[in-house]
């Protein structure tokens, strides 16, 4: 199965035609889309405007390859669950977010195990068929907490201490 | 506290480090209350910077829930609503700190932009963007 969310916020139907153009064009493969706020309603795959939490990580555990915006909703629970993933950034220019911020997350996140990004709806239907057939290694254990320095930072903030600046570098 | 989809994901992600006190969560969607089973769950409505209307509503519950919480300490990892606590949690003489989302990976989001103004500590998850703003960074959700 494929789950291919745009988070529960903002429209994103550029990314939700393409992926019903897919699931058209490949019927006999299962395709799930949670479309947020968009205007396009898939035609050709099942879909909701935002499915509860619980149910999300349900089919993302349950998915064979999982494709979304670069928000972060989605990158961290995808790594939580160790799925390979295909990501698309929104496009400011497009008027698909309120800033740029997407494609910076995604420059920091490029070439990271386990996960691929593409700039173009093109991009984003051949890396379906692709992943599906050639999966990605899937990253090793993610935990699911902060790094134990920012755990350990804010717990002594709440407690009344002041914490200082850590130099912290990133995997 | 935080809105919707990533910021409360990174939010939970921080659960360690609250563990050890009475610990209250607002979020937008009511299913997100499953994930905080034992603690007391508020949602307050979406609200968009260019909707005056709804950030209005924003503010009505936030003064609801803060007056009937007192909290000690306000947290939150965004976005832009979350700042009512912020500013409610500083009338009321609770410590504040907001934590910028990891997703603001070249610079602080224009939300906490304001909460560094505001907030008694506002930190950036990203090293260079924290030297670049003049905030610290204590580590990332990563």
């Amino acid at each position: 199965m494929i789950f291919a969310s745009v988070g529960s916020m903002l429209p994103f139907d550029r990314f939700v035609r393409g992926v019903d153009e897919w699931a058209r064009d490949n019927p006999e493969k299962d395709v799930f889309i949670q479309i947020g706020g968009g205007d396009y309603e898939p035609r050709h795959a099942p879909f909701a405007r935002m499915v509860t939490l619980a149910d999300y990580r349900a089919k993302l555990n349950a998915c064979d390859l999982f494709v979304a915006h670069v928000g972060m909703g989605s990158i961290l629970q995808a790594l939580e669950a160790r799925k390979q993933m295909l990501l698309l950034p929104r496009d400011l220019a497009l008027g698909e977010h309120t800033t740029d911020h997407q494609m910076h997350t995604a420059e920091r996140f490029r070439g990271r195990q386990g996960m691929e990004i593409v700039t173009t709806i093109d991009e984003l239907k051949a890396g379906i068929t692709r992943l599906l057939c050639n999966p990605l290694s899937a990253g090793g254990e993610f935990s699911a907490k902060a790094s134990p320095q920012l755990t350990a930072a804010v717990a002594l903030f709440l407690s009344g201490g002041t914490p200082q600046n850590s130099e912290v570098r990133y995997a | 506290m935080a809105s919707g989809g990533g910021h409360w994901i990174q939010l939970l992600r921080l659960r360690d480090a609250f563990s050890e006190f009475e610990t209250s969560y607002v979020s937008m969607f009511e299913n997100y209350a499953d994930e905080v089973h034992g603690c007391r769950f508020y949602t307050i409505p979406d609200a968009s910077r260019f909707d005056k209307f709804s950030f209005v509503k924003v503010w009505i519950k936030a003064v609801i829930i803060m007056t009937k919480e007192r909290p000690h300490a306000v947290l939150t990892t965004g976005s832009a609503p979350m700042l009512s606590f912020i500013i409610l949690g500083r009338l009321t003489g609770a410590r504040t700190l907001w934590i910028d989302s990891v997703a603001n990976a070249e610079r602080m989001s224009s939300s906490g932009r304001i909460a560094r103004k505001l907030a008694h500590r506002t930190v950036s998850q990203w090293p260079e963007v924290a030297a670049r703003e003049g905030v610290q960074c204590w580590g990332s959700i990563l």
